[in-house]
């Protein structure tokens, strides 16, 4: 009697044993299950910046057709994008209703520096994952003291300093001018402008010109740039400034060394508009892939991208940059699931974040590639500049390493 | 005549018993509600405020002000800097901010009221629109925080429990706004009752007969915009402690606008108003945007359009007007 | 000097841009006594129209014309549906309705066209006046285009009857009916020459800031502060004060104050002239009796 009893309980404990470790793999927190993935996002659908609502409509469109695909490892995301108009408080208000009441196992691609900000020690005292930020902002760089927030964009700062260094080996006793989005952004790109020229900064720079993101036009401060008699540019504006930019230094004669800043470097939603003929020998940055890049023409992903804008956002063109870049990020939020497996713990999310090696998300450039370690939550550790031969941009020297 | 006189104590008691549940329910409320929404009713109470101030202004004294964002701005700025260079507490704040506000709002007042009409309107959206720039000016920086703007620590509750519920900082802080709000609208009532509310009324309506009378006109023009301004900063100095977070982008014309539209669809020269237009700015927007993803602005415009025709006395005039439709007529 | 006279001739361009619009202002108040603050969304979202007009492969000038007509009728429209209910409302009301049209037209057009900059022809050379580089054949000849709207405006409200009959709906509604005067057609016509002319000015601006939905914001103010400087009430006084508006923010920012402050700087100045002369500098100073 005794004996059956111990078999018995010996055999329901080794099945219970069995079965222990298959639901110990699937871990959850708020937003996860076997069905589901839920993402929350803010973008500025209206409002002053509402051109970049394009990213997150681009997005929207990859992870519906992802589910239609089958989803992440069997479960489909529930992507909810709310709009903030490019206002902190608003940006505040949704994102708490998406941690607090939509209950979303992340945030991802939020954009904007003012907004971020808002949710910034927000978002760390929830411990909820505060990834791909959309901006540039060298701020997102801090693992120590903000464990939940990752940036996305190449540091607008560095890519400054990478310009400056540029113009120092290139044309050393240059006279620049400088003009600048008056903003947490065009300040941001222009520190780092000035400390890559160091020393020389004070002398080198002959002329700044600021401009709000209300005004009508930036013609007056071309004019002033002009003036001055520098013989190089530093253009640090957002699209549609970039185009008029571009066009009025072609229109007053003026003919310096033009530096684009990569927020703008969009073939088709600036350089187009502004005339492409007036854009020959811009030197920007890249590191998503063009849209309308011939040597992506056969692209497996591009064809991918093409064909997924025709059928869930035909208004959407595939020259433009936001596009693009949003199907980047959309990518490797995909790819850190992938890694995550069934543990969608937010701890794991942020972990596998972490540990991103040498990645190539399909829609960057190749060779450029995303990295991240524990103590360095930067994805990108190089940046290509390139140049406008009038058609496409060309690489221009070697991708340079930035930190 | 004699069969209304037994409800004559009722008719009397109702507004106050009407107040009292409010209230009751107003304080029952952050218990019964998640955190996130008690969140938006203390930004609810911040708007009331803010248009209580804009209704003294353009209600009673029949000035008009596209500008008032500013002045949000100037109060959430001043509790902003006071808490972060300063180290002073949260609550302090409040009453400076709303000392500098009418200070700032009198001066403003003194030669914007040579203006009418239109020009008026001009000045006071230039105000708004200038604010942002001089908020990111590189020579104040050190104080405004420049374009980065300036982030707050969100206070916590000084008790854990009220009467055995949990008390955290969301709902402290609720309850600390809606004691401000209870605090602002007895001004603002008294105001309206007393001699300067008359005073205003007096202008708005007859300029000449009231200069005639002996009435400082452009003092007390200048008062109101002072008086208003103050609330406004109030409400700025509350809201800026419930995000925990201000910058130049916070303060667009646009918030000066929605603050107008807010005070008309609530009801002019009404303090309840005040309450319902809050509600309609801080959750239509919302709303609209769970009707339509794609436009969601234009169902927002179009509620604005129907509410002007079905409500042209606000939804305070509407509710007025329904009350007396109700209520037995009295000979 | 020569960047002074630069910046001054790229005042005057600018000044165009702001004149254009605010001639428009300055139609809508002088036939219906209100500032309409959609006018500048309604200018854009006719733009919107030619460029899908000239999209669709219509030439310039044929998708011009029928442009003005399609703003005409808009205008027309609007007044007659939406405006027409709160005529008789204070005026505060009505500006909460402009503040709805305005919202509904930009997120239309947002929705329809997206946020994405388009860029949009210019019927003027491409090659600058003169060969001289101070300023651009289109922004010449908007200008052009702004004077010859003037010179109608200001015929059509002093010398027609139509004109008059529009005047004096707008300044005495009841005594027009008197005499016989259809003053609700007279408003619909007045709403209708204003987006016409509305629509001029952003086919004459989109070439240089680029068409987008938010295109006219920034332009409003200053094309609304430009019409009360020059005088709501004065057509050569508007697109004089546009001229003046763009000629001081580009010499403020660029000598007195920096760019860091020339639009506070410069709203200062416009309030200052204001207190001096509350009627703008062309205006017809009202002087009501007791």
């Amino acid at each position: 009697m005794k004996k059956r009893q111990f078999a018995l309980s010996a055999l329901c404990l080794s099945l219970i044993g069995f079965a222990m470790p298959a639901s110990a793999q699937k871990k959850y927190d708020p937003g996860a299950s076997d069905t589901e993935i839920k993402i929350g996002q803010t973008m500025p659908y209206s409002g002053p910046a509402s051109a970049y609502g394009t990213i997150g409509k681009v997005q929207a469109a990859y992870f519906k057709q992802l589910n239609e695909q089958g989803g992440v490892n069997g479960r489909k995301i529930n992507f909810i994008s709310l709009d903030d108009g490019y206002s902190p408080p608003k940006t505040v208000e949704m994102v708490r209703r998406l941690v607090e009441q939509d209950e979303v196992l992340l945030m991802m691609g939020t954009l904007g520096t003012p907004s971020n900000t808002a949710i910034h020690k927000y978002m760390n005292a929830k411990k909820v994952p505060h990834m791909f930020l959309a901006t540039g902002a060298s701020k997102w760089n801090d693992p120590q003291h903000f464990p939940w927030t990752i940036g996305f964009n190449p540091n607008y700062h560095s890519e400054g300093k990478l310009y400056a260094q540029n113009i120092l080996a290139t044309k050393p006793n240059a006279k620049i001018a400088v003009l600048f989005q008056n903003d947490d952004y065009g300040k941001d790109y222009f520190n780092g402008f000035k400390e890559g020229l160091g020393a020389k900064a004070a002398s080198m720079i002959v002329a700044q010109a600021s401009y709000e993101v209300t005004d009508p036009t930036i013609d007056s401060q071309i004019v002033t740039l002009k003036g001055s008699g520098a013989d190089t540019f530093f253009n640090i504006t957002t699209p549609k400034f970039a185009a008029q930019a571009i066009r009025k230094v072609d229109e007053v004669g003026w003919k310096p060394t033009h530096y684009l800043n990569q927020v703008s470097a969009s073939v088709g939603s600036v350089l187009k508009p502004a005339g492409l003929d007036k854009a020959v020998g811009l030197i920007s940055m890249l590191y998503v892939k063009e849209g309308s890049d011939v040597r992506w023409e056969n692209d497996a992903t591009m064809k991918d991208f093409k064909a997924l804008l025709k059928k869930h956002a035909p208004e959407v063109s595939p020259d433009d940059g936001n596009a693009t870049y949003g199907y980047a990020v959309a990518q490797m939020m995909v790819q850190v699931l992938k890694q995550a497996g069934d543990n969608l713990t937010r701890e794991n999310i942020m972990k596998q974040a972490a540990n991103i090696k040498d990645f190539q998300i399909p829609m960057a450039l190749p060779g450029v590639l995303a990295s991240t370690s524990p103590t360095d939550f930067a994805l990108f550790q190089t940046m290509q500049l390139v140049k406008f031969d009038g058609k496409n941009w060309i690489d221009y020297g070697k991708p340079a390493s930035v930190k | 005549m004699s069969n209304t006189s037994s409800l004559a104590p009722v008719a009397t008691a109702l507004p106050w018993i009407r107040l009292i549940l409010g209230m009751g329910a107003a304080c029952a409320l952050p218990f019964f509600i998640t955190n996130y929404h008690v969140f938006q009713a203390s930004l609810v109470l911040c708007y009331a405020i803010a248009l209580v101030g804009l209704n003294i202004l353009i209600g009673y004294s029949g000035q008009i002000s596209l500008g008032h964002g500013a002045f949000l701005a100037i109060g959430a700025y001043t509790t902003a800097v006071l808490m972060d260079k300063f180290d002073m507490p949260y609550w302090m704040t409040i009453p400076i901010a709303a000392a500098v506000c009418l200070a700032v709002g009198f001066l403003f007042g003194l030669p914007a009221l040579r203006l009418e009409g239109h020009y008026l309107a001009l000045a006071t959206f230039a105000l708004a629109v200038a604010l942002p720039q001089l908020l990111k000016f590189k020579h104040l920086e050190f104080l405004t925080g420049g374009v980065q703007g300036i982030v707050i620590m969100k206070p916590e509750s000084p008790f854990e429990t009220l009467f055995g519920l949990k008390l955290n900082s969301d709902r402290w802080l609720y309850f600390f706004t809606l004691t401000v709000t209870v605090i602002m609208f007895v001004i603002g009532w008294n105001l309206i009752r007393g001699r300067i509310g008359r005073a205003l009324i007096a202008i708005r309506d007859q300029p000449i007969a009231a200069a005639s009378m002996g009435i400082n006109t452009p003092l007390y023009k200048s008062l109101a915009f002072g008086v208003s301004a103050m609330f406004t900063g109030v409400a700025g100095a509350l809201s800026a402690i419930l995000v925990a977070f201000v910058a130049p982008d916070s303060f667009t014309v646009f918030l000066s606008i929605t603050l107008m539209v807010g005070m008309v669809i609530g009801g002019v020269t009404s303090l309840p108003g005040a309450l319902y237009g809050a509600i309609f700015i801080q959750f239509i927007p919302n709303i609209a945007d769970q009707i339509s993803k794609a436009a969601p602005w234009a169902i927002y415009g179009v509620m604005l359009i129907l509410f002007m025709y079905a409500m042209p006395t606000g939804i305070a005039g509407a509710l007025r007007l329904l009350g007396q439709k109700i209520r037995p007529h009295n000979a | 000097m020569e960047t002074f006279i630069h910046q001054v001739v790229a005042g005057i361009a600018t000044g165009g841009v702001y004149a254009s619009l605010a001639l428009a202002l300055v139609m809508i108040y002088q036939s219906t006594h209100h500032i309409n603050f959609a006018q500048g969304e309604i200018a854009m979202f006719a733009t919107y129209m030619a460029w899908t007009l000239i999209n669709a492969g219509v030439s310039y000038w044929l998708a011009f014309v029928c442009t003005i007509l399609l703003a005409f009728t808009l205008g027309v429209l609007i007044q007659r549906i939406i405006i027409q209910p709160v005529e008789k409302a204070p005026v505060l009301n009505v500006v909460v309705v402009f503040i709805g049209l305005l919202v509904i037209l930009n997120s239309i057009a947002g929705w329809v066209f997206t946020y994405t900059i388009k860029s949009f022809p210019s019927p003027f050379p491409k090659e600058p006046p003169f060969g001289l580089h101070f300023i651009s054949s289109h922004e010449l000849g908007s200008i052009g285009v702004t004077l010859v709207l003037l010179v109608l405006l200001y015929g059509f409200f002093k010398f027609t009857p139509l004109g008059l009959a529009m005047r004096a709906s707008a300044q005495n509604p009841d005594s027009s009916r008197l005499v016989g005067i259809r003053v609700g057609w007279m408003l619909a016509l007045g709403w209708g020459l204003a987006a016409a002319i509305g629509s001029v000015a952003g086919m004459m601006i989109a070439p240089v800031v680029f068409l987008e939905p938010n295109m006219m914001s920034g332009i409003l103010l200053y094309a609304f502060a430009a019409a009360l400087v020059g005088g709501i009430d004065s057509p050569g006084g508007a697109v004089l004060g546009g001229f003046i508006v763009g000629i001081l923010e580009n010499l403020l920012g660029a000598y007195v104050i920096g760019t860091e402050l020339k639009l506070s700087v410069a709203l200062v100045l416009i309030i200052v002239v204001l207190t001096i002369k509350p009627a703008g500098l062309f205006g017809k100073v009202i002087v009501s009796r007791v």
